[in-house]
């Protein structure tokens, strides 16, 4: 048990030296960048559950934090206080709206972020659920095409639609209030706060997922993997497991946008682009498929360089690159569990292809 | 994308056929590098690492696209006439530019159906795609048969490309979504049938066209993919194919 939860223990004592390495040489704005890092591997790890302990790939995973995203920036900012029907006022009374000024001092009648936050992941899990369904059932080059298909149609609507504010997104979102006076958002003065408040839910995640891969569930997710067939046939439900867990990874996915969406203040159109799904699968290869803390760690390390601007304008390229050369070189990804045995084998077998994985 | 791109460019310098032929080659040497280098030694890959390593490959073509021509949007004049005139055709106005693609969209089917049934070449490569090592066995070089299917396959989707930039123009970033309904209208019509292929292009054009009536325009992309998701879901041999042909297929 104790084991258990030994790297998870170490993990957040690397969150903390990293926030006392900035300080100490003065850098804290990188904790902004860095903030944003720990949204988006909370992606990566649902997707790598959903990829490397389930077997099935998902290249419309942005699709999902769109819709999180989305879906919250759009309530949050809506102003109710011009159509005063039944259910607004119902709403009101409960204090499920709030009250609040707009840049412009003007008043604002919007929802709740809290309300908002469960509507967007209910839509998320109701979209994923929908969807899940049919596309789970398909393999290979059909399942990735059809994953690829449903992100760009969230992509298309986002941009055709003009109360999502079409190709600008939706901006001045407020932030996320949370017990105890804290508030995610891009305020200066409360980025250490932030930056501890998004690592602190990507180890709550990785925690439960580590959990779930340990139980009984996890165990059946990876005999699916192994053999399905064989899986059935020793009384797993495979397709119900795999809906579950497609819907797990959706949620991360959603749970990310949300917070992503309050902390940056905004979201436009190109979170949800087939470029950011490749980039999810692109991290949790190179991280090693069925392996949550490489992943975990490439996505601190490839976020946090992509966002700071080191990749340049060869942003998309870099993962691209790394999406083929892990594809072509490592199939099983780079950092995968049994890569120290998968070394030692390779090196009595064959002494030349040291460097071959 | 790169086949109307490069055309494009050589247009600047030959006349037009030579550039279209130009590309054309260009576009085919592409596509054999490519399955040169990053597809024939690997052993027996499974078919989604091909398709990762596809979707990698067109990210990296875009994007080195991007670097070479920029963000600009390129068109190569109309074969014949200009975009204002138009052939009557029994009291309907055509542009001729759409006669010359319907043309040479036939053609190709045409081309395609004689090859792949009448030479022994084409033969030799549906014995390749039916069964790899079956044909192994009767002494074709199936290395060589992928090879020529991307180099075949790149040029068609070149032609295509020079074909239609006079109407669509063309950019750095126009070959994605192409790719997706390329792959729509090859699911629909039955994988490896050109000529279903063709009907089932047509009806996909048409369904994206007629959509705009009900839908915003914006939308249109996500029509042509709801229908790649519908027939995934409802019969993945699609609307021509059959069952059973679909199911000896290995994947």
């Amino acid at each position: 048990m104790a084991r258990r939860y030994l790297p998870v223990a170490a993990f957040a004592g690397l969150i903390v030296a990293i926030q006392l390495g900035t300080l100490s040489i003065g850098a804290e704005y990188h904790l902004t960048q860095l903030t944003m890092t720990a949204y988006y591997s909370l992606v990566v790890v649902g997707l790598c559950m959903l990829i490397g302990y389930a077997g099935q790939i998902s290249l419309g995973h942005a699709g999902f934090f769109a819709i999180g995203g989305y879906v919250t920036a759009f309530l949050t900012t809506w102003d109710l206080k011009t159509n005063h029907g039944a259910v607004v006022s119902l709403l009101e009374r409960s204090g499920a709206l709030v009250s609040r000024h707009d840049v412009y001092g003007g008043n604002l009648l919007t929802v709740h972020p809290w309300l908002a936050c469960a509507a967007a992941i209910l839509l998320t899990v109701a979209v994923a659920f929908l969807v899940g369904g049919p596309v789970l059932k398909l393999k290979g080059h059909y399942l990735a095409m059809a994953t690829l298909g449903i992100g760009i149609i969230v992509y298309r609507i986002v941009l055709g639609t003009d109360f999502l504010g079409a190709s600008d997104g939706i901006s001045e979102v407020p932030g996320f209030p949370l017990p105890g006076g804290l508030l995610i958002s891009g305020d200066a003065s409360s980025r250490i706060s932030n930056y501890y408040l998004a690592w602190g839910l990507v180890i709550l995640g990785m925690a439960l997922l580590l959990n779930l891969i340990q139980s009984r569930v996890g165990r059946a997710l990876s005999a699916v993997h192994g053999a399905e067939d064989a899986a059935g046939a020793m009384g797993i439900p495979t397709s119900r497991y795999k809906l579950n867990v497609f819907v797990l990874s959706a949620v991360f996915a959603g749970l990310a946008g949300v917070f992503l969406t309050h902390y940056n203040g905004g979201i436009g159109p190109s979170e949800a682009g087939v470029m950011k799904s490749v980039r999810y699968v692109a991290i949790v290869a190179i991280g090693g498929m069925a392996n949550l803390w490489g992943s975990l760690s490439m996505s601190l390390v490839l976020n946090y360089l992509s966002l700071r601007g080191y990749f340049g304008t060869y942003d998309d390229t870099v993962f691209g690159a790394i999406l083929i050369l892990i594809m072509l070189f490592a199939p099983d990804g780079l950092l995968r569990r049994h890569l120290v045995s998968d070394l030692k084998r390779m090196v009595s077998r064959n002494p030349v292809e040291e460097d071959a994985p | 994308m790169l086949g109307g791109m490069t055309a494009v460019t050589l247009n600047q310098f030959v006349p037009m056929p030579l550039a279209i032929l130009l590309a054309v080659i260009v576009t085919m040497i592409v596509g054999a590098v490519i399955e040169i280098v990053f597809i024939r030694w690997l052993y027996k890959p499974s078919v989604l690492r091909m398709v990762i390593i596809t979707i990698g490959i067109s990210i990296l073509i875009r994007e080195i696209a991007l670097h070479i021509w920029g963000e600009s949007v390129k068109a190569l004049p109309y074969f014949t006439g200009s975009s204002i005139s138009s052939i009557n055709l029994g009291g309907v106005y055509v542009s001729s530019q759409v006669l010359w693609v319907v043309g040479i969209g036939a053609l190709a089917v045409a081309a395609l159906t004689v090859f792949f049934n009448l030479t022994m070449l084409g033969r030799q490569m549906r014995a390749c795609a039916a069964n790899r090592d079956a044909a192994r066995l009767c002494g074709i070089d199936t290395g060589n048969m992928v090879t020529l299917s991307f180099m075949l396959s790149a040029a068609i989707g070149a032609i295509g490309g020079c074909v239609v930039c006079p109407i669509t123009y063309v950019q750095f970033d126009s070959g994605t979504p192409l790719a997706i309904k390329g792959f729509t209208v090859a699911i629909l019509g039955g994988l490896g049938n050109s000529t279903a292929a063709v009907g089932a292009g047509m009806i996909l054009g048409i369904l994206e066209s007629f959509s705009i009536w009900v839908l915003p325009t914006a939308y249109k992309e996500a029509i042509s993919i709801a229908i790649l998701l519908a027939i995934l879901f409802v019969k993945p041999s699609g609307i021509f194919g059959s069952a059973e042909a679909a199911r000896l297929k290995e994947f």
